[in-house]
């Protein structure tokens, strides 16, 4: 038989339990004031970049190359040098990421090695980037003699993202239920087939995101492409990759000096006239948009690859 | 052999000839101790046998040897033979694993459609087979789906979402999957324990229905689903094989005493 709870204890029971239960009221109102710290900063810098910045933002200003003249000063050059590195990155990280991410995951032998490799490349993607720019100076500037180009930096920031891309591979194929391998493997298919038609295909949504952060990490990277030397003035575009004699695609580009939107936001801070510091907001400005632009489009593909994969 | 092992199955009264037969097989995970320790038992053709045994007794690591799905996880080690129509050895290392697949179908314990349309499903076996020919894949995709009871059900939405199924029609459609390659060995790995009692019978029906066209070999968690499906049945017991022999011997008059507790409820 149950014994009732002495009048007593009732009220002690009370007490700890309001007691507890302020805690954890005290613990929600410490969370809900870091966030509202992170946010009120995270728009108090918008808000400043927009209100100096985006005055500026016209057609001429984007489709001017720099100049010493502030009024006619343009982002042109910058947005197409980040563009083509961005191009080179992505072409050379992503292929090179998702196939050492497939391999790790699902070919390597699980062992100590295994888990060695897996420490580094975690590790390698909170390497600070400087360090990476310290790396191409020596490998693809001096070894490779590879100059101050659009190719060297775009090998830089490849190395950058590469390890990203690997991690976010590997987690995003670790997701899939062994049930559904298994389920391959016992109708015939090869590991490669099950990587192809299952894995890869499962997996894409996540493994897409992933590479989009990672780039739009890299879009913003200022420190590697100093240390490689990227020119801070510059007035002139690359060659064009298509040529109007034989044999039409050329890729003189790729050696190009360049610079990028971080770098001439940079060059335009430093300078003494005032009328260059509303420029480089707008530099800013415009550098913004290009990474939530990339963000947008990385929820977008999410949710379109995900549609309808469930398990 | 074949003489070797035909002693044994008059001994314990089989009356049909084996389609497939562990010989002294042994399996051990990693570098552990044995899982399943000398098992021979020879399964009958278009029959189905059904593997009982308390929970941890290896019928279930068994059943896995007979499609080397224990290949896909690293240092597990076979010993012993496990030989079809009396010739191929599936476990010999000679012998791809994808070829024993190619012959020996599975169903799981939880149904696990792909993510795909219910006739990708199916056609899956007969593309990575290298099948292309639309015209083949349709007879064939809608000829499992026949086989599986689940053609009138989803006649109409054959490229809807496998996931759209009830769990049932999903466990069903992993047996059109398996079916569409004409499989010579079915294993069923606790076909029914995710699903409800409806669902459960419709799959065991489905079963009976295939006993004249494929052996199989299932795992039950369920003496009573042993005793209503199945030809023949093999008491397991700390991965040893106790006693084999028809159902009805095993139900009714068992040779072994484990067999005998174990049937009657003493422990299990």
């Amino acid at each position: 038989m149950a014994i009732a709870l002495p009048e007593q204890g009732l009220i002690a029971l009370r007490k700890s339990v309001s007691r507890r239960q302020l805690y954890s009221n005290l613990f929600a109102i410490v969370g809900l004031i870091s966030i509202l710290v992170a946010l009120v900063v995270l728009v108090a810098l918008i808000i400043h970049l927009l209100s100096q910045g985006l005055t500026s933002i016209d057609w001429q200003f984007l489709t001017s190359p720099a100049s010493s003249d502030a009024e006619e000063a343009g982002v042109f050059i910058a947005l197409v040098g980040s563009g083509l590195v961005m191009l080179v990155t992505t072409t050379l990280a992503v292929p090179v990421g998702i196939a050492a991410g497939i391999y790790l995951e699902e070919y390597a032998r699980k062992g100590w090695l295994a888990d060695l490799i897996e420490i580094n490349v975690t590790n390698l993607a909170g390497v600070p980037s400087i360090v990476y720019g310290l790396l191409a100076l020596g490998l693809f500037k001096y070894a490779l003699n590879l100059g101050e180009s659009i190719i060297t930096a775009g090998l830089t920031l490849a190395l950058l993202v590469l390890p990203v891309v690997i991690v976010t591979t590997r987690e995003a194929m670790r997701a899939i239920p062994s049930s559904l391998r298994e389920a391959a493997y016992a109708l015939g298919a090869s590991k490669w087939r099950m990587v192809k038609d299952h894995i890869l295909p499962y997996s894409m949504g996540s493994i897409l995101t992933g590479i989009i952060i990672g780039l739009s990490r890299a879009i913003g990277e200022t420190a590697p492409l100093v240390t490689i030397g990227a020119l801070t003035f510059i007035t002139f575009l690359p060659d064009s990759p298509i040529q109007p004699t034989f044999p039409f695609i050329s890729f003189s580009w790729l050696l190009s000096p360049f610079t990028v939107l971080p770098i001439q936001m940079f060059s335009w801070v430093s300078r003494p006239d005032l009328a260059f510091e509303a420029k480089a907001a707008a530099a800013g400005a415009v550098l913004l948009a290009l990474t939530l632009l990339m963000n947008g489009f990385a929820s977008f593909l999410r949710y379109r690859l995900r549609k309808g994969i469930k398990w | 052999m074949v003489s070797e092992t035909s002693g044994h199955r008059s001994q314990s009264g089989i009356a049909h000839k084996a389609k497939v037969e562990a010989v002294n097989l042994s399996f051990y995970y990693g570098g552990s101790k044995a899982a399943i320790k000398n098992v021979s038992l020879a399964i009958p053709e278009k029959q189905i046998t059904a593997l009982i045994g308390p929970s941890g007794c290896g019928k279930t690591t068994l059943l896995r040897c007979f499609n080397r799905m224990h290949d896909l996880y690293d240092n597990n080690r076979y010993e012993g033979k496990i030989l079809l129509d009396s010739t191929v050895n599936l476990i010999s290392t000679k012998i791809d694993p994808i070829e024993v697949r190619m012959r020996v179908g599975m169903v799981f314990q939880r149904p696990n459609p792909f993510p795909k349309s219910i006739y990708e499903n199916v056609a899956y076996g007969l593309r990575i087979r290298g099948e292309s020919r639309r015209r083949v894949i349709d007879q064939k995709v809608e000829q499992s789906l026949q086989q599986a009871a689940l053609w009138n059900e989803v006649k109409d939405r054959l490229n809807d979402q496998a996931y759209d199924l009830s769990g049932g029609q999903q466990q069903r459609l992993c047996i059109a999957r398996a079916l569409a390659t004409d499989p010579e060995l079915i294993l069923f790995d606790e076909p029914t324990s995710a699903l409800d009692p409806i669902a459960t019978a419709n799959v065991e029906q489905l079963m009976l229905q295939l006993k004249d066209k494929v052996t199989m070999l299932v795992v039950t968690h369920s003496m009573q689903q042993a005793a209503r499906i199945s030809d023949y049945t093999a008491f397991m017991y700390l991965g040893e094989l106790v006693e084999f022999d028809q159902t009805s011997k095993i139900f009714s008059a068992p040779a072994q005493e484990k067999t005998r507790d174990y049937i009657g409820g003493r422990f299990g």
